[in-house]
């Protein structure tokens, strides 16, 4: 089942277009990468199933009913530009974050303590936010994200901002939060964070949705059917005319084209040539996926 | 509205918990009672110094002016020529000395006053009304009139207005009082609408900058969000409000009753009204407090309150929307010319044209448009509004209200999530005109 279905999704910024036609689909319990080059349009499209703009026309279904008012108590966002009130206490400033998601008082205030508790910052609930370190005030942002339990979680740049201790701890956090049904949104630009945690990835480039699915089908399709090899440099070693032929000081490496032959074929008459220390497909990055179909997009 | 209600409570208990708050709570009123403190003070110990007599020498060439010793100042004649008066100011045996020179009744000049150190004008000034009064006297006198027959004819006329309500209803009224009540109720409004008005925009503002907003307005809808902050921050000044009005009437009356306990009661009556005998002073106390006891008081509060909210919200809607504009406080200048504004007509206009002619066209106009109706009304109230009027003026301020929040609310929605752009009137009307 999808918690989130977007159709035909457009969006207009005067004569700038933020949106063109965007179709998405989110599986429930899955962590949806959302990628995409700064520019790209991630944040409109975030802020519209925020409800916080409006789309000029498309259609948007969060759980199978069209997006009302009343569905942001489900929704969780962690936007790009945060911040908190730096006056405010944060015991009080977690509980007004609840309260206005429309939890009722009493069990907002279980939520509070239970979550202060679980990272780790209790005793800091009476000290008001400028008095907290900068790590101390990002984990009391998250927090203030998912207090309310949502059931559809939308982080913008999670990571940016945060020191790598606290990006480990968010980043388990996150995926607690998926193992318990929760389903994530989560619009990065750097690709690598999206490697480690997502299933599912959509790319948007200029308002347009360039790649989506899966990421081990994206992956799959991506193959190249190149390997790399390794061969020890000793007195068996034969070498060929192999591209991107390179000599160390104890061993030789290149790539070979499959061309139809299977992989064991292929290393079977390898090891004619010499001793295989190494026998790997290559496999593009999320990155270069990304900028590869950014060119074919550019050149079309 | 259960969210308006959450961030109305927020915006109070955030302002109300501050030290700041309850500094400025507490001390704002204790200025005034300390500075009507301080003048009584100095009044109190000036009376007391002036208990001293002080002697004037009077040279008088015509032997024909007798000046009357007062409680102060009593006048000697020791038929001595100037230079001998001169020393006898210069040793300190005299205060001073008045030179009246041979003189021409139709046209006296010359006369000179000499002392040690500049005379006051209240000084001055009575010894000039005495000797014109002698003067006068003499004249009359040489005329061959009688001046006592003249004083036995001259009558003290005051005027008592009455206002007559269309019921039949009289009402003693005194422009004074009136006048006193529309200025400090008109003055008060327009200081609550800046100061106010100030901190929506600068709590906007700390919104923005601080991107707590995108947060909020995914939770609430950025009207919530306006409305809560400009109810909120209204309720903490009429809090503060309340509290003040509270600690001033204690503090004051504390003020009054210390002086009160020290001072006979004569004095402190003189001092209320220094410029007239006892007799016409208690008769001028016993009108005002005719007309205080006359002045619907419930009405006068109620409609204050009216004016006082419905001015603060007209305008704090105006404040959000600038604060939403601008990322800092120092932007907001350029905005701040059409709120200020109408602001100061009102200001201005309530000197000038209303409590002058509260009945006048103008004053009319200036209480009847919402921009200005607040603080223009409540130069009028007192004197008394025709009910259709005031109705009107109330009608158009609500309507007044709800324009200007529709059109705050229009630009904050925007203004709140663009960043570090130049903003100017034509992006305001851009925000505006978008859906």
């Amino acid at each position: 089942m999808n918690v989130l279905e977007i159709s035909s999704l457009f969006k207009n910024y005067g004569s700038h277009r933020a949106l063109s036609n965007i179709d998405l689909h989110v599986p429930q319990g899955s962590i949806f990468g959302l990628l995409g080059p700064n520019g790209a349009g991630k944040t409109t499209l975030i802020r519209i199933i925020n409800q916080i703009i409006e789309a000029d026309s498309g259609k948007i279904l969060f759980k199978g009913e069209s997006l009302r008012q009343d569905h942001i108590q489900h929704i969780g966002y962690l936007p790009e530009e945060r911040g908190l009130y730096k006056k405010m206490k944060v015991g009080e400033q977690l509980l007004y974050f609840a309260q206005i998601k429309g939890i009722r008082t009493s069990d907002a205030r279980i939520k509070v303590r239970d979550w202060l508790e679980r990272l780790g910052i209790s005793e800091w609930r009476n000290k008001k936010i400028e008095d907290l370190s900068k790590g101390m005030a990002q984990k009391v942002q998250f927090i203030a994200t998912i207090i309310h339990s949502p059931e559809l979680l939308i982080l913008d740049e999670p990571f940016s901002g945060f020191d790598p201790v606290n990006a480990e701890i968010i980043k388990n956090e996150i995926l607690d939060l998926r193992d318990n049904g929760t389903t994530v949104i989560l619009s990065t630009h750097r690709m690598e964070s999206v490697e480690l945690l997502c299933d599912h990835i959509a790319m948007i480039h200029k308002s347009q949705k360039v790649i989506d699915g899966p990421l081990h089908e994206i992956r799959r399709k991506a193959r190249t059917n190149i390997f790399f090899v390794k061969l020890l440099k000793d007195e068996n070693l034969r070498i060929a005319d192999w591209p991107d032929f390179r000599e160390f000081e104890d061993h030789v490496s290149f790539k070979i084209p499959l061309c139809g032959t299977p992989p064991n074929e292929m290393l079977r008459q390898l090891m004619c040539h010499g001793s295989v220390i190494g026998f790997e497909e290559v496999v593009p990055s999320i990155g270069d996926i990304f900028i590869q179909k950014v060119k074919e997009n550019d050149h079309a | 509205m259960h969210k308006i209600l959450l961030v109305i409570r927020r915006e109070y208990l955030a302002r109300v918990k501050k030290k700041s708050f309850l500094l400025a709570t507490l001390i704002t009123p204790l200025i005034f009672p300390t500075i009507m403190g301080i003048f009584l003070w100095i009044a109190f110990s000036d009376s007391e110094s002036e208990d001293r007599l002080r002697i004037i020498e009077v040279v008088d060439e015509n032997n024909n002016f007798f000046m009357e010793s007062e409680d102060n100042y009593a006048f000697s004649y020791s038929g001595i020529d100037i230079e001998a008066a001169k020393e006898l100011v210069k040793s300190g045996s005299r205060f001073g000395f008045l030179y009246i020179p041979k003189i021409d009744l139709e046209k006296p000049v010359g006369i000179t006053y000499y002392s040690d150190e500049n005379p006051s004008m209240t000084f001055v000034g009575s010894l000039e009304s005495t000797l014109k009064r002698k003067i006068d006297e003499l004249r009359l006198y040489n005329s061959g009139i009688d001046p006592k027959l003249i004083a036995s004819l001259r009558t003290d006329v005051s005027i008592q207005a009455i206002t007559l309500a269309p019921t039949g209803k009289e009402t003693v009224s005194n422009a004074t009082v009136n006048y006193a009540i529309g200025f400090v109720t008109g003055i008060l409004i327009y200081t609550f609408i800046f100061v106010y008005g100030n901190q929506i925009m600068q709590g906007v503002i700390e919104e923005k900058s601080s991107r707590i907003i995108e947060i909020l307005i995914s939770s609430l809808k950025p009207f919530q969000l306006m409305m809560g902050k400009i109810l909120g921050i209204g309720a903490v000044g009429l809090t503060q409000f309340l509290i003040w009005i509270f600690l001033i009437s204690a503090v004051s009356s504390l003020v009054m009753g210390f002086f009160g306990q020290q001072m006979p009661q004569q004095q402190a009556l003189e001092l209320v009204n220094p410029t007239g005998p006892l007799m016409e002073g208690s008769n001028e106390i016993g009108q005002i407090l005719q007309v205080l006891s006359d002045i619907n008081f419930v009405q006068l509060a109620l409609t204050f309150v009216f004016y006082f909210i419905g001015g603060y919200l007209l305008y704090g809607a105006f404040f959000a929307a600038i604060g939403a504009a601008v990322d800092t406080p120092s932007d907001a200048q350029q905005f701040m010319f059409p709120v200020t504004i109408p602001l100061i007509i009102a200001y201005l206009g309530l000197f000038i044209f209303v409590l002058d002619d509260p009945n006048s066209k103008i004053s009319f106009w200036l209480s009847v448009i919402p921009f200005t109706s607040p603080i223009a009304m409540m130069g009028r109230v007192s004197f008394g509004v025709p009910f259709y009027e005031l109705a009107l003026s109330m009608f158009f301020l609500v309507g007044g209200f709800l324009f200007t929040t529709w059109i705050a609310g229009k630009i904050y929605r925007i203004g709140i999530l663009v960043h570090g752009t130049k903003v100017g009137y034509r992006t305001l009307w851009r925000w505006f005109k978008t859906k």
